[in-house]
């Protein structure tokens, strides 16, 4: 999967927030809907687009998008 | 001396006493003088709540009750019982659009299905004495309250709490008592292998600060609830759901 896909695969995890406002430099921890909800669906996505397990901490040590991706492809 | 609490002369059988809240009811009950059969998947840390046990005429059967086989294989091998305690149970964090037909069968099947199906075969098989008690471990998730990503697990206990009024009317007939304990948050190693989405840190925040009581549960909290449950101060009781939770849900 390629960032941009992943960024896509991110927004649609959102209700509230518009597609738009993604971008893979986005700090998503500081976009209001960010919850404890949207984190889970995070960690879900993950593993069923990329079939690949990221926890709690992946996403506490993100800051953005990117950094997350980044992660993920460590893995 | 004068103890309506005692578990002496009664055999009581305890589900998942591999770990967790299952091995603390196992010790527990044995302290208070009963004899225990303990089952649980895994062979080696069965034996370690075995070695726990106080007191003789213990019996270990290891069994997987997601496999009807095994079910049956524990109802036939398990001596007459005065009291029973399900305690098997897995945890799950999903958000609700993700739930999937696997994750929903694999939970609904160990901590749903399996204890009623075993609650059913000890009962058709008659394994139960007269005036037995049956224990379910609920939780207070899905019968009370429900967190984030909870809504698969509160779904099975919420599933029990209902199979628990339906048994204790019918099984009354025979003088059995059925309960559920409702634990708020007891920490075990179940815990923490599920739980890769929260960190200490969240869990201390969020979780443990919502704790009237100043602290979450152990074990022991829950064992002293199966105790009553399972002894004859709790003659008349029968189709609660007993709530062990350090005051978590008046907040």
């Amino acid at each position: 999967m390629k960032l941009e896909e992943f960024v896509q695969k991110f927004a649609e995890q959102f209700d509230e927030t518009p597609a738009e406002v993604f971008t893979a430099s986005t700090v998503f921890k500081e976009l209001e809907e960010w919850s404890s909800l949207t984190a889970l669906s995070v960690i879900a996505i993950v593993d069923e687009e990329l079939d690949k397990r990221i926890t709690g901490a992946d996403i506490r040590s993100s800051n953005t998008i990117e950094d997350l991706f980044s992660i993920i492809q460590s893995k | 001396m004068y103890n309506p609490f005692s578990l002496e002369g009664k055999t009581i059988l305890v589900t998942g006493a591999s770990s967790g809240i299952g091995r603390g009811i196992a010790v527990e009950c044995s302290k208070m003088g009963a004899k225990i059969v303990i089952t649980g998947r895994n062979i080696e840390r069965l034996q370690e709540t075995f070695d726990f046990l106080e007191g003789n005429g213990h019996v270990q059967i290891s069994a997987d009750l997601s496999k009807q086989e095994e079910i049956e294989m524990l109802v036939s091998s398990t001596p007459d019982l005065k009291g029973c305690v399900h305690c098997a149970g897995i945890p799950k964090i999903c958000a609700v659009k993700f739930i999937n037909r696997d994750t929903i069968e694999d939970i609904f099947n160990v901590n749903t299905i399996a204890p009623i199906l075993l609650t059913s075969l000890l009962v058709k098989k008659k394994k139960l004495l007269s005036k037995s008690s049956i224990v379910f471990i609920s939780s207070i998730s899905g019968v009370f309250v429900a967190n984030t990503g909870e809504s698969p697990y509160s779904a099975t206990k919420g599933a029990i709490s209902g199979f628990v009024k339906g048994a204790a009317f019918e099984l009354a007939a025979q003088g059995t008592r059925v309960n559920s304990i409702n634990p708020g948050l007891v920490p075990t190693n179940i815990l923490k292998l599920s739980n890769t989405v929260f960190s200490p840190e969240q869990l201390e925040e969020t979780m443990y600060k919502r704790y009237p009581l100043k602290r979450v549960g152990t074990p022991e909290d829950v064992a002293y609830a199966a105790i009553y449950l399972l002894s004859e101060a709790s003659n008349w009781v029968t189709g609660v759901n007993l709530v062990v939770d350090g005051g978590y849900t008046l907040a």
